[in-house]
């Protein structure tokens, strides 16, 4: 099995004229600014500002969209002239924006409301900048025109001025919106009170604090991009040793920011990377399977489960309860039973292949979540009610009763199993994985245990599910069939896969990325699982290794794409030779 | 096909005396599983029987219920099994695909059923609401395949299935941003109402029309696939791709056109999915979808009588299976486990006979 990703070309190549590409794309980018608009996502983002009184989340996205038009035709390149690209970028952004604006023109002159449960009053405001309509709309076309240069000139700028202008925005969009998460952290402190005086009012970002972050940014991007180089050449003129103790330095200075961030920053930040920590380990042990064995797992949820309902069952002070067991007690008997039940679903999927295995495996997640569901096993599960009144771990004396203090156990679990995961990807075991995920007859020919090694990849990886269910179980103090439907199954599937298919590193990034962002921006909730489809796709299609590849999945891309330069000079070549 | 058959039994023999002496503990616990699975069947049957709970109508009723539902999941399967023959792809979004056309279509059979139309003319604004759901599931399709599965089409790996589970979500959450994300309760026409008495038992009128309209669509379905070029040049690019190309066939033009087949039969099959059930959201198609997928690999996927037939014996177990098998070992509430019937059968087909009742063997070499 193979996740590199070849562009089709058979079917690609079809060569088109460069007014024909503007054209296209121009139309496509305003159908993706339709889309954006009927689905709600840019009247949903118009409630959240950026920059107080100034700039709105819903305008900053609506004028990335017209921006991306101009830079998509300057980054392809299609005139040698600068005049020629800057009137492309015009042209795009101005067919994106009149395409864009059918929508508002469309409100003005029917109800829509009736269907689209977006489509309201306010959106039709925003769209129009509350003018009337043909006034507004030609100020959408004016703005998508304008941007659409500024996206061309973009691209034709160079690095050095491009970088710190990119970036510069970036930290004033971050800030301003996540401005409820950085605001209580710099208002806390005396140090900080002042810095968050210069940058926020109570209402939000100012423009002042914009300018500054921008500004800020800006310069700190081009004093280390102009001092990157000779800071390299000097750190590798160091001696070998020296450079190693540098290395672990910064690791061990990051590694102890990150420990102490969270009682910093509050309980909400708790949860949230309490929520990131478990995902992380389901992460990691969904990649032993997906990501080093090759084999996709729909159902992976069912031992999260396992985990969580016998922990809940050796813990509670409900009338379910088999035992009273402390939390140190029942988490390996947990952990355990999620090997077992991992065996469990291992053996009869052991002959089904690829595809097949995937469905397999989402209909035996499915089958426990139904029985769990069930009024059959309601007397030992509790059925749709659930299991109440899990007790806190305890520590002696010490209760880990909030979030942080549960996250610092995630970590420590998270940081095991990261070890376990890494020496296990190393093993003997982990080379035997590789092989059958690369091909698994040779594998066999060449004397793996083919029965062995899979039902391993199952029952370690669902060891890592189980144990993030035990600590779920205690985290919510109450389970529920509810909470491990198919859709956690996916979640995890999506994050290793952002992350990097056999990415340690990546895992954590993934969960940060699809799991934490999401639950910070909790008001657009609901399209977190529109982002999570969008980001699987567009990884797959763009960035098939994902964000933080491993380095041996880099090493294979890059030999797979000198394979492939060879294979098509000598297709050339023979193409001249006949 | 002979000649491979011959073989394939040849290489079987061989491999029967190996598994003797080799009988593993993974052999020893598939036997478990088929032996648990032939005694509950044979204990929950005799077990209700002998408890008679259930009269000789209801059992009928039950009958027509899983034939009525299968006709839908058949429908739905179609797609499924179409796809795969040509592109050895599942197309994992299709139940989402059927979902966007009886979704849209819900506001046209709401607006005629307020208007009094679906009521006076209810052939016309029948076929107009099926065409609009045929309509938007081709669009969604054909979109789905131009951005997920069309780069990939010439690289074996497991992009195109994960892309799929992207573009499944893309689509649920796209309409539940457009549509709202409440329960909408389909119209219920008063033509749809009522019972026929037929030699004595009673059948749902609305169980003839949704029966009655799947069989048509199905015929009609036939009909291309085998009479038209088009469905022969379809028949020639699942047998062999290249030879297929060589022939001249545009297999472009051929994977689109079984692209739209497929969306079109499930444009029908979730209209009539929703007249059955009444009620539509934006995770509707999950259900329908991995049901009919199960029904596509009952039957044998990529075989498109095997879908039929899967969809139908899908059905029927699914209606009969819980009150038949089930209440005889004294389970409660066993409609409550209906779906687990479908997901076992599933994982059964998919680990004892991946071949189907009446299908090819799947690619093995296919991972």
């Amino acid at each position: 099995m193979s996740f590199d990703v070849v562009a089709s070309s058979r079917i690609e190549q079809r060569q088109i004229t460069p007014w024909r590409y503007i054209a296209q794309t121009g139309v496509q980018i305003g159908l993706l600014g339709i889309f954006l608009g009927v689905v709600g996502i840019l009247g949903m983002f118009n409630k959240r500002p950026i920059i107080v009184g100034e700039l709105t989340l819903g305008y900053a996205t609506l004028g990335l969209v017209f921006l991306v038009a101009g830079i998509l035709v300057g980054s392809r390149r299609l005139f040698a002239s600068i005049p020629q690209t800057l009137l492309a970028g015009l042209v795009a952004g101005t067919i994106a924006a009149t395409v864009f604006a059918l929508l508002p023109i469309a409100m003005s002159l029917i109800s829509l409301r009736s269907i689209f449960v977006s489509l309201d009053p306010t959106l039709y405001e925003m769209l129009t900048f509350g003018y009337r309509a043909p006034v507004g709309i030609g100020q959408i076309i004016c703005l998508g025109a304008v941007l659409g240069l500024l996206g061309a000139a973009l691209t034709e700028l160079p690095r050095s001025v491009r970088r710190p202008i990119s970036g510069g925005l970036v930290a004033a969009a971050l800030a301003g919106l996540f401005q409820e998460l950085l605001r209580p952290i710099l208002a806390n402190s005396k140090v900080s009170k002042p810095l968050h005086d210069l940058l926020y009012t109570w209402g939000g970002l100012t423009l002042r604090g914009a300018i500054t972050i921008f500004a800020v940014t800006a310069i700190a991007i081009t004093v280390y991009d102009l001092s990157r180089d000779r800071f390299n050449a000097k750190f590798q003129s160091l001696p070998s040793p020296n450079r190693r103790r540098i290395r672990w330095g910064f690791l061990a200075a990051a590694i102890f920011l990150c420990l102490l961030f969270p009682l910093y920053a509050g309980h909400f930040i708790g949860q949230v990377l309490l929520t990131v920590g478990l995902f992380t380990l389901m992460g990691m042990g969904l990649n032993l399977e997906v990501g080093i064995a090759g084999l996709l797992d729909l159902g992976f949820v069912a031992f999260y489960a396992v985990g969580a309902y016998v922990t809940g069952l050796l813990m509670a002070d409900s009338p379910f309860a088999l035992a009273h067991m402390s939390f140190w007690e029942a988490m390996p008997i947990a952990v355990l039973c999620s090997v077992v039940m991992g065996v469990i679903f291992g053996i009869p999927v052991l002959k089904v292949r690829g595809d097949y295995l995937a469905v397999a495996t989402m209909g035996l997640g499915e089958i426990v979540r139904v029985i769990v569901l069930s009024d059959a096993a309601a007397p030992l599960l509790g059925g749709a009610k659930g299991i109440l009144q899990i007790p806190r771990p305890v520590i002696g004396d010490f209760h880990l009763n909030n979030p942080v203090l549960l996250f610092y156990l995630t970590l420590v679990a998270s940081l095991v199993a990261a070890y376990a995961a890494w020496r296990l990807e190393e093993s003997r075991l982990g080379r035997a994985w590789k092989a059958i995920r690369d091909d698994e007859d040779v594998a066999q020919a060449l004397g793996i245990n083919l029965i062995q090694v899979k039902l391993l990849a199952y029952g370690l990886g669902a060891a890592f599910a189980g144990l993030a269910g035990s600590i779920f179980a205690v985290m919510l103090g109450s389970i529920y069939p509810h909470s491990f439907q198919l859709i956690i199954s996916i979640n995890i599937l999506a994050l290793i896969i952002v992350g990097g298919l056999g990415s340690l590193p990546g895992v954590a990034l993934g969960a940060i990325v699809l799991i934490g962002l999401p639950e910070m921006l909790r008001e657009f909730g609901e399209f977190r699982y529109l982002f999570y489809g969008l980001a699987i796709v567009a990884v797959m299609r763009l960035k098939p290794e994902g964000l933080w590849p491993s380095a041996s999945k880099k090493r294979e891309l890059r030999i797979d794409a000198e394979t492939l330069a060879v294979q098509q000079g000598a297709a050339t070549a023979d193409a001249k030779t006949t | 096909m002979t000649a491979i058959e011959k073989a394939g039994v040849k290489a079987r023999i061989p491999q029967i005396f190996g598994s003797l002496h080799k009988f593993t503990y993974v052999e020893a616990v598939l036997w478990l599983v088929r032996i648990s699975v032939v005694a509950v069947v044979i204990l929950g049957t005799i077990g209700t029987l002998i408890k008679g709970t259930y009269s000789s109508s209801q059992w009928f009723a039950f009958f027509t219920f899983g034939l009525t539902i299968g006709g839908v999941y058949a429908l739905i399967a179609l797609g499924y099994t179409m796809v795969y023959g040509i592109l050895r792809l599942i197309n994992f979004a299709h139940g989402d695909i059927t979902m966007t056309g009886a979704f849209s279509a819900f506001f046209l059979a709401r607006s005629f059923d307020r208007s009094g139309f679906l009521d006076a003319y209810p052939v016309t604004s029948m076929v107009a609401i099926m065409l609009l759901s045929m309509a938007v599931c081709t669009v969604t399709a054909l979109v789905v395949e131009r951005i997920c599965y069309r780069p990939f089409r010439h690289v074996a790996s497991l992009a195109p299935l994960i892309c799929a589970i992207g573009a499944s979500f893309v689509i649920q959450h796209t309409f539940r941003g457009m549509f709202g994300n409440t329960v909408r309760s389909y119209p219920d026409p008063e033509w749809m109402k009522g019972t026929i008495e037929l030699a004595g038992f009673s059948i749902a009128i609305v169980q003839l029309i949704v029966f009655g309209m799947a069989i048509t669509a199905m015929l009609v379905l036939y009909l291309i696939v085998q009479k038209t070029k088009m469905g022969t040049a379809m028949r020639a690019v699942s047998e062999d791709r290249d030879a297929a190309a060589l022939m001249g066939i545009d297999s472009n033009k051929v994977i689109i056109f079984t692209f739209v087949l497929g969306a079109c039969m499930a444009g029908i099959g979730g209209v009539l999915y929703c007249f059955v059930y009444k009620q539509i959201y934006f995770f509707s198609g999950f259900l329908p979808g991995i049901k009919a997928f199960s029904a596509a690999v009952l039957g044998g996927i990529g075989n498109i009588p095997g879908a039929m037939l899967g969809g139908v014996f899908l059905g029927i177990v699914e209606s009969m299976g819980p009150p038949l098998f089930l209440d005889g070992i004294g389970i409660p509430a066993p409609y409550q486990l209906r779906d687990l019937i479908a997901f076992t059968m599933l994982v059964l087909v998919l680990v004892f006979r991946p071949q189907g009742l009446l299908g090819e063997a799947l690619a093995k070499k296919r991972a």
